[in-house]
């Protein structure tokens, strides 16, 4: 299988104000956020980034979306390293989250035709890939809709067919289902379910088991910014279910859950 | 042009011109406001002035001496004789404004004067003049009271005339006086009103982007971040042009109005096309600049309230060389001023409103303010670079 992505030791670490210091009932001025992380993923497989809040999984996440730089380690994201080459990373990837915003002021037609010039897409391919995603995502009746009057979960359909004006070869979320109802959510796994069958390769982050467990091929756990588990969603599983190993694996590395 | 640049040039403008509510509040209206606040105080400056003329005085005057009293009619001064035994109630008239000047004559003005001989070292005859310093009308007899008396008194001793019949003595032409009087004022507005063009649309634009969180969505795209820069201070630039020349527009339509000279002859009409060609490029590479300036402060500041008030100190230092146009023999001669960011468009605009105008300097300044516009996209693009700046929160 072709490896897509494939992080190396990657390392970020934040400067805390004394504000965070006392918050978070430590002296330590420099907080590690991702410390050491290493995975691959294959070519038109979802993987899954599991781990509780605050593990580390946004800024690996944003690591290889090239939106910041890790301070050590490496990501090859098709061919292309998140430090060296960020400008082609940026256009073989595509990346969503939700601090990722839409102009509140232009309409879901005006903002695809946008970013498919800020891509360089030709004119022909643009409203082929319009359609296609507006009609996967029902956006259609609302293209010419300024997103501000738009329903929270119609907003963030349209950031989702937006990212994906590029056809990129992979694709990272963050956090997918969050804050959508049960039908959107539903419609955006299938999404990545349909994206796996095109070949596509998806990278999610989550702290939802049965997310997880419905659409991930291989998952890697992140407990305190290490990876502490990472393999076939079988293989990790072991026999049980996935919670069950997911609090095996955290009491075995972090100790105490009410740490 | 580089396709992003102009990618991204087209949306703001498209983010812009889209807006109805801020087109109409950063084009139309500053121009609008500025033609109806400076017509208004123009129109009310020439009323009250107008009222001032039509106005008779109510002098009253005791011993009236007969040279003056024919000298008042020549002038057509109105004056009401009272006897000096009532001088008490009329100081008391003046006072609650019931009159406007009480004037107390010696006894017998004209024979004292007459007789009087300066160099005798006696004290002269003295005119007593009782006037309301808190009365507009008061004030005004009481000029032209002493005017009248300054005037006699010449007669009386007349040695020499100055500036005699009917001939033009001011050497200024026309054109220079009217050149003056923009040169002092109009660089100075003009400056103001690019400045509060360029503030009205690079915050929101960049300090805005990052506090609603859209920049980050710009951010991940393959455009590079100095075309993402370019883009938006050429879209940016181009508005803030738009938006000082509506001021600019509203001002010199007004100029006449507030400068009360009316139909004769204070108007722009005395530049020629040229001399605007000069004035959009002095102007235009200040834009630029400016809008380069406030961007990159906006890029430090997380939300748009935040950028306005980093950018004020900028404001103070723009205006107060925006004032110094008003101070000075002219524009300055020396080459190095014209290096000098903001200063040199001032300077430039006040020899071109002088009709000193000079290649070199517009050169220099236009240049000098072109690097400093590319060293400021440099640093944008930085910045953009720039996670802890971009993601600071």
């Amino acid at each position: 299988m072709k490896v897509m992505l494939e992080a190396k030791e990657l390392c970020k670490s934040f400067r805390l104000s004394a504000r965070e210091q006392k918050l978070q009932k430590t002296d330590q001025r420099i907080k590690t956020a991702v410390d050491h992380i290493s995975f691959q993923a294959y070519e038109g497989e979802i993987f899954g980034l599991l781990g509780p809040n605050g593990a580390g999984k946004t800024t690996t996440l944003r690591m290889l979306a090239t939106l910041i730089r890790p301070d050590s380690g490496d990501a090859i994201l098709d061919g292309a390293s998140v430090i060296k080459d960020a400008e082609q990373v940026r256009a073989k990837v595509g990346f969503l989250t939700s601090e990722l915003k839409l102009e509140e002021f232009f309409t879901p037609n005006y903002l695809f035709g946008f970013f498919s010039e800020l891509h360089q897409i030709p004119a022909q391919v643009q409203e082929e890939r319009r359609k296609k995603l507006f009609d996967i995502f029902g956006i259609s009746k609302f293209a010419e809709t300024k997103v501000a009057d738009l329903s929270t979960g119609m907003k963030q359909k349209v950031s989702l067919a937006v990212s994906l004006v590029h056809d990129p070869s992979i694709i990272i979320f963050d956090e997918p289902t969050n804050g959508l109802d049960v039908l959107t959510a539903k419609i955006v796994t299938d999404f990545l379910l349909r994206l796996k069958e095109e070949k596509h390769t998806v990278i999610v982050s989550t702290h939802i088991f049965s997310l997880i467990e419905k659409i991930c091929d291989r998952v890697g756990i992140i407990i305190d910014g290490k990876i502490a588990a990472c393999g076939a969603l079988d293989a990790i599983r072991d026999g049980k279910s996935l919670e069950d190993r997911f609090f095996d694996i955290y009491l075995e590395k972090a100790g105490d859950i009410n740490e | 042009m580089n396709k992003t640049i102009f990618t991204i040039m087209k949306k703001e403008l498209a983010r812009f011109f889209r807006d109805r509510r801020m087109v109409f509040s950063t084009i139309l209206l500053p121009g609008l406001m500025i033609f109806v606040m400076y017509t208004f105080m123009g129109t009310a400056f020439s009323s009250q002035t107008e009222e001032q003329e039509n106005y008779r005085f109510r002098i009253s005057v005791a011993d009236l001496p007969q040279s003056i009293e024919k000298i008042a009619e020549a002038q057509n001064l109105e004056l009401a004789v009272v006897e000096p035994s009532r001088a008490d109630e009329v100081k008391k008239q003046v006072k609650d404004q019931e009159v406007d000047l009480f004037v107390l004559f010696p006894q017998n003005f004209d024979e004292e004067t007459a007789a009087y001989q300066v160099s005798s070292g006696e004290e002269a005859p003295n005119v007593e003049i009782y006037y309301n310093n808190a009365s507009m009308h008061s004030q005004g007899a009481y000029d032209t009271m002493i005017q009248l008396l300054d005037n006699y008194e010449g007669t009386l001793t007349n040695k020499f005339d100055y500036n005699q019949g009917e001939k033009e003595y001011d050497m200024a032409t026309r054109e220079e006086e009217v050149g003056s009087v923009f040169s002092s004022l109009l660089p100075m507005l003009l400056t103001i009103f690019l400045f509060s063009g360029c503030m009205a649309v690079a915050p929101e634009s960049i300090a805005g982007e990052k506090e609603r969180g859209t920049i980050a969505t710009l951010l991940i795209t393959p455009a590079g971040r100095g075309n993402i820069a370019m883009g938006k201070i050429a879209a940016l630039s181009l508005i803030a042009l738009l938006s000082g020349a509506s001021s600019a527009i509203g001002t010199i339509l007004s100029l006449p109005k507030i400068l009360e000279v009316g139909e004769s002859g204070m108007n722009a009409g005395i530049y020629q096309w040229a001399d605007y060609l000069l004035l959009t490029v002095i102007v235009l590479s200040t834009v630029l600049l400016l809008v380069t300036l406030i961007s990159i402060i906006s890029a430090f500041a997380k939300t748009v309230k935040e950028a306005q008030s980093y950018v004020t100190p900028l404001m103070f230092v723009v205006l107060l060389i925006g004032v110094t146009a008003m101070f000075g023999e002219g524009a300055q001669k020396e080459w190095f001023y014209y290096l000098i960011p903001v200063y040199n468009s001032v300077q430039n605009m006040v020899a071109l409103f002088s009709f000193e105008v000079s290649g070199l300097h517009i050169v220099l300044a236009c240049v000098s303010n072109l690097l400093y516009t590319l060293l400021g996209v440099y640093c944008l693009t930085r910045m953009f670079n720039n996670e802890k700046v971009m993601f600071s929160k």
